[in-house]
């Protein structure tokens, strides 16, 4: 490989790094406060359908094993 | 100035840039913002299923969306498909390669995918009288790290050649792919909208893509090692990662940064998988130290642990409807708790 090759090589990884940072450096950005309190309200609104945080009855359980039955 | 030097300057210049614009929105953290929050109750569920059935460490498992059927990966070189609610095996799948690193369930039921060391991805169809393999996806240059179908006719991947792809599942070709990262890729995981995915990699990097134009839109820097697991929070708003410097962070794709990490002096294991609860406060997160703790997500505190395994806690998943929580571990067993 000649050295002029790699040197053209480097100067187009630098052209694509420099068009990525551009980018990236475009977008907007919303307060971490904002972002915070969006989760938090998400978390908030859907808690109650949340089985794991929530609990799950034995009754509603699919994976419980139920227990057998004896009769006396 | 030669060009090199101009655009060596022209990138520090957006560097800082960006990192001025992110300290600007960051008048808060996400553990401050909560402070008001009730702590997430202490999380105490019980193994109601082990799952017995693999000869080997188990690398892989998903759900499908039906929130009974599983699939799991072994390095004995079987996917196994099973009924969690029975811990009957439904399917098994032998592979021709058995270092398989990932194993996928297709939305509809229909499909499956594997893959590994054999850098190729695997897509068999489970509805056939025999279960086939419909297409050898062979194009990645690296390991195979992780897949996840977006439908019956497209799949994403993740490699250890640093790229991801989107293959269209007709041709067996890639239609897109993804080149940004400098290290070996280890998870994704795609939004709730299907719009974009996130990627975790050995660069201690996670980065945001659009699923259609390949665009690298997000870079979230902050980990000091691998990223080997990554999720979207069910809002779409916000990842979680996982990584091998023994920590998971939250990053805010609007805040476009950091907003909270969850660490503990005491854990100096890496972290290896990740999953959700459904309204996204509790963390699922298996580490190499055989344990799952689990995290609330809001306030960075540890609520609760799932201990029962052997050995590493290699992959963790919970199904749409999320009435449990999966683990897989290289003691070559599968448990289910709630």
């Amino acid at each position: 490989m000649s050295s002029k090759m790699v040197g053209s090589n480097n100067l187009a990884h630098a052209r694509r790094m420099v068009q990525q940072l551009r980018v990236e450096a475009s977008i907007e950005r919303i307060k971490v406060s904002k972002a915070s309190a969006d989760l938090m309200r998400y978390c908030g609104e859907n808690a109650k359908y949340d089985p794991l945080l929530m609990g799950i009855p034995a009754s509603e359980n699919p994976f419980k094993d139920k227990k057998p039955c004896t009769i006396l | 100035m030669g060009e090199m030097e101009q655009m060596k300057k022209e990138a520090e210049a957006l560097k800082t840039q960006i990192e001025a614009a992110r300290k600007a929105v960051h008048d808060t953290d996400m553990a401050s913002a909560a402070a008001g929050v009730a702590p997430a109750p202490q999380v105490q569920l019980k193994t109601r299923k082990t799952l017995k059935g693999h000869l080997a460490k188990i690398y892989a498992m998903h759900w499908s969306t039906d929130n009974r059927l599983m699939v799991s990966a072994s390095q004995d070189g079987k996917l196994l498909i099973w009924d969690s609610h029975s811990g009957n095996k439904v399917n098994a799948v032998p592979l021709k390669s058995s270092w398989v690193m990932t194993c996928a369930y297709a939305p509809s039921g229909n499909l499956v995918a594997s893959g590994g060391l054999d850098n190729m991805c695997t897509v068999y169809n489970l509805k056939t009288p025999v279960i086939k393999t419909v297409k050898e996806l062979d194009a990645h240059t690296g390991y195979l790290s992780c897949a996840r179908f977006l439908s019956d006719t497209e799949i994403l991947t993740a490699s250890g050649d640093t790229t991801c792809a989107l293959w269209d599942l007709e041709t067996g070709k890639q239609k897109t792919v993804f080149l940004n990262h400098v290290g070996d890729c280890m998870c994704l995981s795609l939004s709730p909208d299907m719009n974009s995915f996130v990627s975790g990699a050995c660069d201690s990097l996670a980065k945001l893509w659009d699923v259609r134009d390949g665009q690298c839109k997000q870079t979230f820097q902050g980990h000091t090692s691998d990223i080997n697991a990554i999720s979207f929070i069910p809002s779409g708003n916000a990842i979680i990662t996982g990584s091998d410097d023994c920590t998971c962070k939250m990053y805010d794709i609007r805040a476009d940064q950091e907003v909270i990490c969850y660490q503990d002096a005491a854990l100096n294991s890496g972290v290896t998988s990740l999953a959700l609860s459904t309204s996204g406060r509790l963390i699922f997160a298996g580490y190499d130290d055989f344990n799952c703790n689990i995290w609330d997500s809001l306030k960075g505190e540890k609520v609760g642990v799932l201990s029962g395994h052997d050995n590493r806690v290699s992959c963790t998943g919970v199904p749409e409807d999320g009435m449990c929580v999966c683990t897989g571990s290289w003691d070559s067993f599968l448990k289910i708790w709630n």
